[in-house]
């Protein structure tokens, strides 16, 4: 099937040298394509294993996933450090060099509108946990009903406190996380909410309520750390993880409302 | 317990990464793309796997839950 064009980022300009020792998803040199004053910055890939049908095929193969996504971020991270870089989403691959520059004409003022906003921020993660369940509250813990109800009645009651409790402690944590995504918002350029990691693919045994990401200005990323840290401390029932600094990834939607 | 953990992006988990990596809104599309029905089938596929592989704990893997 031939050569294809994988994009991992696109700039205004680089520095001479930005992308020199980087090697692409496919292992290939990675060089840029310019036109309309954008450059868009890319690696060779075989369309017969980055096509469209092949690709699908691959995305199943965990070991091919992970190689991929972490060969794309590589490159995506090194120019970030230094730029100002829209990032590609994974597998957004072009047949040639003429379909990179068209796009680039194209799509001229949407980028020039995302590059303006992602100008001098990175993008941070914020994760916040609950506590895990308590065990099994033990019956003295809730009054016995009358006596004429019998111990069916009694378990009854002791059932749904106990369901109610639950209840209550998973809406008290999502209260926490809306406000802690909502003040962690205040200090931010945008904001967004990734849907919670699923607990088999978190790895961790409480849930997750909160999947922030946060565009924020570099001078302010220590505020924002702070803030993740004063956080963390008022609402004592939740774990929460700091990541980053990140690529704008979660910024480089054209469409995306400010906060 | 109030708790909070630090990890640089360079050592980022996979599912952090795969988050930002699939789920986020597109700017430009490629000639050669999924649609984003297709990479909802991926996740879905992924989250199955690692399921059966009933190694998620270990290797710390694959994409968000989706509602």
């Amino acid at each position: 099937m031939g050569d294809g064009v994988w994009l991992h980022a696109i700039a205004r300009d680089l520095e001479p040298g930005a992308i020199d020792g980087l090697a692409g998803v496919a292992g290939g040199t990675v060089r840029t394509v310019a036109a309309a004053a954008l450059v868009a910055v890319a690696s060779p890939v075989d369309l017969d294993q980055f096509g469209e049908e092949p690709l699908r095929r691959n995305l199943e193969d965990l070991a091919w996933l992970e190689r991929v996504a972490r060969a794309h971020h590589a490159v995506v991270a090194a120019l970030a450090r230094a730029h100002t870089v829209v990032p590609v989403p994974l597998a957004t691959v072009y047949r040639d060099d003429a379909g990179v520059r068209a796009m680039l004409t194209q799509r001229r003022g949407d980028l020039d509108a995302v590059l303006d906003r992602v100008a001098g921020r990175a993008e941070w993660g914020v994760k916040m946990y609950a506590e895990p369940a308590a065990p099994a509250q033990s019956s003295h813990d809730v009054p016995a009903g009358p006596r004429a109800g019998g111990p069916g009645l009694a378990y009854l009651n002791r059932r749904r406190a106990q369901l109610s409790a639950d209840e209550e402690r998973w809406q008290r944590a999502a209260d926490e996380a809306e406000a802690t995504h909502a003040a962690l918002a205040e200090c931010a350029a945008a904001a967004r909410r990734h849907p919670p990691q699923d607990r088999r693919l978190s790895g961790r045994a409480e849930p997750m309520m909160l999947n922030g990401a946060y565009l924020v200005d570099r001078r302010s990323a220590d505020r924002f750390a702070g803030l993740v840290a004063s956080q963390a401390a008022s609402h004592a029932e939740l774990h929460l993880e700091l990541t980053g600094p990140w690529p704008p990834y979660s910024f480089a939607a054209a469409d995306e409302a400010p906060p | 317990m109030t708790s909070i953990a630090v990890h640089p992006a360079e050592r980022a988990s996979l599912v952090d990464l795969l988050d930002r990596l699939l789920a986020t809104g597109v700017v430009i599309s490629g000639e050669v793309t999924l649609s984003i029905a297709g990479v909802d089938l991926v996740y879905v596929s992924l989250r199955a796997l690692v399921a059966s592989a009933g190694t998620a704990g270990t290797t710390g893997i694959i994409g968000p839950g989706r509602p």
